[in-house]
């Protein structure tokens, strides 16, 4: 019986070959964190222990709100510097230019890296299993407790495997894909589980899509999603990894799994999740027409250049109907599309474009809503009261769909844009 | 370790933005505050009028979302004695033990009872009972029964490093001290 890729990248960590079920403690290869870091350097303190077991395995990278919006979230800024520079922890990333979300900047620079395991105080920190890593998301206490002692435990999870054949259709995109297999899996449908991506489909999407799919694995449980590491994959690690010791990690071909799931996609179809949970799918054609207040496009599932030239395509030469939020998801993707003319366009649009960082994703600035108003969104949950007041709702779109409800006021086909 | 408390009842897939709103990660950081705000999206009353002790009822996937620990601290500061659902996301699963609140994963539960009903839950002997019925959970594991005993994560990992002895094969969180000292 082979091995499925949590298994293989577990059993590497433990130093012995590991089959899921079993319980394993492993030292992470990186420990990423945000703004909770002044929280976690609180109970870090508590421990009674004073280094971090090895200052450079800690990332941290503000962007839940920056720049602060309030003294509170300033209060913790300032202690997340203190503490990084109190350990001589070498990766601190703080409110500039050479920052963005830290699910984006944390590949972007190297450290999602194959057959590594990451922990981080996040639960998108799935998202660089689109680089073949194995990253999952903790608890503060739990960061906390790795800090002082170099360990965590982890249950070796089952994998379901999810292959996806074909192309997507010109207009649709990974994310719709996504949602799909959300609304189908269920929210809990891979609770603990590892979500492994498989088939052509996915080897012939880029490494944003990937990290679209990944990222969003944790809206249905999962502990973590890989994608194959590939060319695309080395190509893009080439000469900023931050550390040597990764391996390339696959599952074998004979590997048990809990579940299978099959999708061709030259069958999918533009879609959204209605409010207020991610896996009520629905296909474009069933809720077009909606009426809506606000459209967001950015963060770490979708903030990347190519999501911000798609919607810069839909929107070029036309004017937004209701008011639109683009935060690209780094200064380095901020600077890309200043230089390639997409911040042109979608300002031209009518669109305002914002300094990257998580911004209203989770309703703290940027862009709240009022009782009763209707937003469309390219972001990652639409839970009652995320983006502001719990009266309000979110639709969760791709890049596209949101640029073409932005023109009309209204849910729309991006196909029919 | 016995806990005897009132039943909150709720659905399924009710998430941590609910349980604590995002909007107060940041500016809500004394314990007992949160408190004040927990479930407050789902249920205003429970806030108000919780008591030490009671119990939250839950369908599946109880805690689903983001992995701030909040929404376990809230519930705990708030005198949950214990949550029992069908399921729970995994992140708050672990947040809840690491904060020494008692969970249970049981399916029967949510038949017997409804809100405001008085139910007593025997972790020694694994049983739950609810109006004269007794219904059977697994017990916990020796490792996660010490995190709960010593009141969490964290005291568990200073007792153990003060101890100064690597824990005892078996203990499962802290193996890797052994390793590592």
């Amino acid at each position: 019986m082979g091995k499925t890729f949590a298994e293989k990248a577990l059993g590497r960590a433990a130093g012995h070959p590991v089959s899921a079920n079993e319980v394993v403690t492993v030292e992470p290869d990186f420990c990423v964190s945000h703004d909770n870091t002044g929280p976690i350097s609180r109970t870090f303190k508590k421990i009674g222990v004073k280094r971090v077991w090895k200052p450079e395995r800690l990332v941290v990278i503000l962007d839940h709100g920056v720049p602060a919006p309030s003294s509170e979230h300033a209060v913790n800024h300032k202690e997340a510097r203190e503490f990084m520079k109190e350990q001589s922890a070498p990766h601190f990333y703080d409110v500039s230019s050479e920052s963005g979300v830290c699910h984006q900047k944390f590949p972007e620079d190297g450290f999602a890296l194959p057959g590594q395991i990451v922990i981080g105080s996040d639960s998108h920190t799935c998202t660089y299993g689109a680089f073949g890593t194995f990253a999952t998301g903790i608890g503060r206490t739990e960061m906390a407790a790795a800090w002082a002692t170099g360990g965590i435990w982890l249950k070796v999870p089952e994998s379901v495997k999810i292959t996806a054949t074909g192309a997507l259709k010109p207009g649709v995109s990974a994310k719709d894909f996504i949602l799909k297999v959300i609304g189908d899996v269920k929210s809990d449908g891979a609770d603990y589980m590892s979500v492994e991506f498989h088939g052509d489909g996915i080897e012939n999407m880029s490494v944003s899509e990937r990290m679209t799919l990944c990222n969003m694995g944790i809206e249905m449980g999962a502990k973590n999603a890989v994608c194959e590491p590939d060319r695309k994959v080395l190509d893009f690690i080439n000469g900023k990894e931050k550390s040597s010791d990764w391996e390339i990690l696959w599952a074998d071909p004979d590997a048990a799994y809990a579940r299978e799931l099959k999708y061709d996609l030259g069958g999918i179809v533009p879609g959204v999740a209605k409010p207020h949970t991610v896996d009520n799918y629905a296909p474009i054609g069933e809720v077009k027409g909606r009426k809506i207040d606000q459209v967001f496009i950015g963060t770490c599932t979708n903030g990347r250049l190519d999501d911000l030239r798609a919607a810069a395509a839909i929107l070029k030469g036309r004017r937004v109907a209701v008011r639109t939020i683009v935060i690209p998801a780094s200064w380095n993707i901020y600077r890309g599309a200043m230089r390639d003319g997409t911040l042109d366009t979608l300002l031209d649009a009518g669109c305002i474009v914002c300094n990257p960082g998580c911004g209203p994703c989770l309703g703290a600035h940027m862009g709240a809503l009022a009782p009763g108003e209707v937003c469309v969104s390219a972001a990652n949950r639409n839970f009652k009261g995320r983006m502001g007041d719990k009266e309000s709702f979110i639709y969760l779109a791709s890049p596209r769909t949101t640029a073409a409800s932005a023109l009309t006021g209204a849910i729309t086909d991006p196909r029919e844009a | 370790m016995k806990i005897k408390g009132r039943v909150w009842k709720y659905g399924d897939d009710v998430n941590t933005d609910v349980i604590f709103a995002g909007k107060y990660t940041y500016t809500v950081k004394e314990r007992s505050e949160m408190a004040k705000h927990a479930l407050e999206d789902l249920d205003p009353d429970f806030a108000k009028n919780a008591a030490p002790g009671d119990i939250i009822v839950a369908g599946k996937n109880w805690g689903c979302g983001s992995s701030r620990e909040q929404a376990a601290i809230c519930l705990k500061k708030r005198g949950v004695g214990a949550i029992i659902a069908r399921g729970f996301a995994r992140i708050h699963y672990r947040n809840c033990l690491n904060e020494g609140l008692p969970i249970i994963v049981s399916s029967e539960i949510q038949a017997l009872v409804e809100k405001g009903d008085e139910i007593e839950i025997d972790f020694g002997t694994g049983e739950i009972t609810a109006g004269g019925k007794k219904i059977k959970f697994p017990p916990y594991p020796e490792f996660v029964l010490g995190l709960v005993n010593d009141g969490g994560l964290i005291p568990h990992v200073k007792k153990s490093l003060n101890r100064g002895a690597p824990p005892r094969k078996g203990t499962g969180p802290l193996d890797h001290l052994r390793r590592l000292r």
